[in-house]
Formats: structure tokens, sequence, C-alpha cells
């Protein structure tokens, strides 16, 4: 099968809607419960042209949201993202691939200053004319991270056997994007 | 540097107290080791999260007194398993308020002795986890001095070279923890 090739991502310059946007995690919690959080100010750019598509982001540690604040508060801490150290996440493409509605994009993440290959996978829409005559594209993207190698470390051990946290976290990203 | 040091024992004759005084020996000459007085713990009430926002003295001084460090080395004895309930009550005190609490991102490392043969080794271990949840950037080391009435001497410190050795590599590593958290502040 053959994959389209990056010129297939809409040409221009996206930049991202934030307020129909999002960016959240999910880990394995308790062994049996899926934990969910959120991250409320982020940047994306997405740059496609001749020579390629390059999608390009960050992520404001500070903006963590979960549903407690003793448990906010230690995410931000030494333990988890180390906010006083390493305030943003960041993300840089190396590679957008496009096949139909598909799209595949290799990139470099760091987090709490450690950055590692990563490889999402998820779908891309062909732009639409909004309110206003703007140009938008959506984009969903999905990718599964190991935490220990990003330094996020903590665990502690259960009762009966077994730890709190999964090592495994799946990153999200639903983007609205708008021509520039 | 000025590194808050914390016996967790209260009590005038602590083994804890002199091992915080033989930690205080190995230190370099530009780190001062300020000894927390037992009161200070001691007169703290029982932490109650109604009582969070209210302007209590003690508990003023005890977040002051940690505010004023740019570290601090906590030694433990154990209590039936676990962190003696005076210094964890202390801990609770400094996780709050959420908004600012004083132990949030400072550099804090955990030593600690006992008369049996483990050394207080639960204690360390409990006081690193509740340091961290309360946000500390917690050097993660432990040392457990077992029979401490036999390897303290009361005048002349430490009389295990291997103990010493790995007393002067925590505290070689709060103080790294310490600079490198004011360089990246600079």
């Amino acid at each position: 099968m053959s994959i389209d090739t990056t010129a297939a991502v809409p040409v221009g310059t996206w930049r991202l809607d934030p307020i129909h946007s999002s960016a959240s995690f999910s880990v394995k919690h308790m062994v049996v419960a899926t934990f969910r959080g959120r991250f409320d100010e982020f940047d994306v750019t997405l740059v496609s042209d001749e020579s390629g598509a390059r999608l390009s982001g960050t992520v404001e540690v500070d903006s963590l949201v979960v549903k407690d604040e003793k448990l906010a508060g230690h995410m931000r801490s030494p333990d988890f993202f180390d906010l006083e150290r390493h305030p943003q996440i960041t993300f840089e493409s190396t590679a957008v691939r496009r096949d139909g509605d598909d799209l595949y994009v290799d990139g470099e993440l760091t987090v709490k200053g450690n950055t590692h290959p990563v490889q999402a996978k998820g779908t891309i829409t062909d732009p639409v004319v909004g309110l206003g005559d703007s140009e938008r594209l959506g984009i969903d993207l999905e990718t599964v991270v190991d935490r220990h190698k990003f330094g996020l470390d903590w665990n502690a051990p259960l009762p009966k056997g077994g730890t709190v946290l999964a090592d495994e976290v799946k990153l999200h990203v639903e983007l609205e994007l708008t021509k520039a | 540097m000025r590194i808050l040091g914390i016996a967790g024992s209260l009590r005038r004759d602590s083994h804890n107290r002199r091992l915080l005084r033989a930690a205080a020996r190995l230190l370099p000459p530009d780190v001062e080791l300020v000894e927390l007085d037992p009161q200070a713990i001691k007169s703290l009430p029982h932490f109650d999260e109604d009582d969070e926002d209210l302007e209590i003295p003690a508990v003023e001084a005890w977040r002051d007194a940690l505010r004023e460090a740019d570290g601090a080395l906590f030694v433990t004895p154990e209590y039936n398993g676990s962190v003696p309930g005076s210094l964890k009550n202390a801990v609770d005190w400094a996780s709050r308020p959420f908004s600012d609490p004083a132990l949030r991102n400072l550099p804090v490392a955990v030593i600690g002795a006992s008369t049996g043969m483990f050394g207080a080794v639960w204690a360390q271990g409990d006081l690193r986890r509740a340091l961290g949840l309360a946000g500390a950037r917690v050097v993660d080391r432990e040392l457990p001095v077992p029979e401490v009435h036999e390897t303290l001497h009361p005048e002349h410190g430490l009389g295990d070279e291997d103990i010493e050795r790995e007393l002067a590599g925590i505290l070689a590593d709060l103080v790294e923890a310490i600079r490198a958290r004011r360089a990246a502040r600079v």
C-alpha cells in the first residue's frame, strides 16, 4: 500500500483555535480505572508547503487540570512534571504523512527536559470554510508513551500487589486549526 | 547556603539529633546547617484542615524556618515501623496551603537511625514519600544507621567509615540539588 506524500496536507500556515481544541492524557490508575487530565493552555502550528508539512506545539505545564487540587499540586511537583524547572512540554515533528483521512506524525517530544521520539496516529480533515470566511481543518492525534522515559517515575505500591499508576500514558490532541 | 536540620525525635538525648550534628560536620565550609529547635515541632497543634487559614504562631514559625532555608535535612527515628507522628504532623502543616506550601520545590534529604537492626529504613521511605507528595525536591537516597547507640559516639561522631561515606554522599547530593535549583532560577 502506498502512502500519500506530505503534499496531501493542505498547503498553508495553520494556527490553533484554542477554544475548540484540547490536549489531554490518560493513564491506568489502581490497575482497573482510567485516570484523565488535560492542559488548558497550549499552542500548535502546522506549516505545509512544497517541501512538506511540519507540526509543532508547546504545552504550558501550569495549565494542568485534574479533578483534585491535592493531586494537581503533586503533579506540578518534582515527583511528576517539575513545573519550576520545566514549565513547558514541547513537540516538533520530524515526518508528517497523510493517507486519505489518516494522519501519521513522527516527532520529538520533550517532557521534563527529556526528549524522545514518538509516533502519533490519527485523522485529518480537508479544509472547510467556517464562520467569518476562515478556512479550518481538524486534526486528531494519539500516541502512547512510557512516562519513565521522560522522568515521571513516581509510583506507590498497592497493599495487595501492583502499583498505583501504570507506566504507559496515552496522549491525545484534538485540534481545530485556522489558516493564517 | 543554609540547610535546616530537623531531628524527628523530640527527646533530650535523641540519637537522631546527634546524627544530625555528625552530618553538620561533614558539610562543606560554605554550607551552614541550622538546627531546628525541637520545640518548633513539639508546639505545633494537630493538623486540622478547618484551621488551615488561621494564623497560628507555631505553624507560621515552622513554615518560615523552611522558607528561610535553601534546603532541609530530615533525620528520623522509627516508631512502630513509621515516621513519628509529631514529624508527620509537621510535614502536613508545611504541605499547605496548596497555593504556596513551604515545602514545594524545596530540596530535602532524609536519613535516620534506630537502636535496632534496621536503622529506621521504613520511616525514611514513608517520610520521603510524604515529602514528595507535599511537593519537595527529594534526594532519592536513604541512610539507615542501625544500632545507633553503638555506632554514634557522643563526641566523636560516626564510628563507621562506610556509614560516614554514605552520609557524605547524601549531603553532597542535597547540596548539588540546592545549587542546581539556584542556577535554574537565576
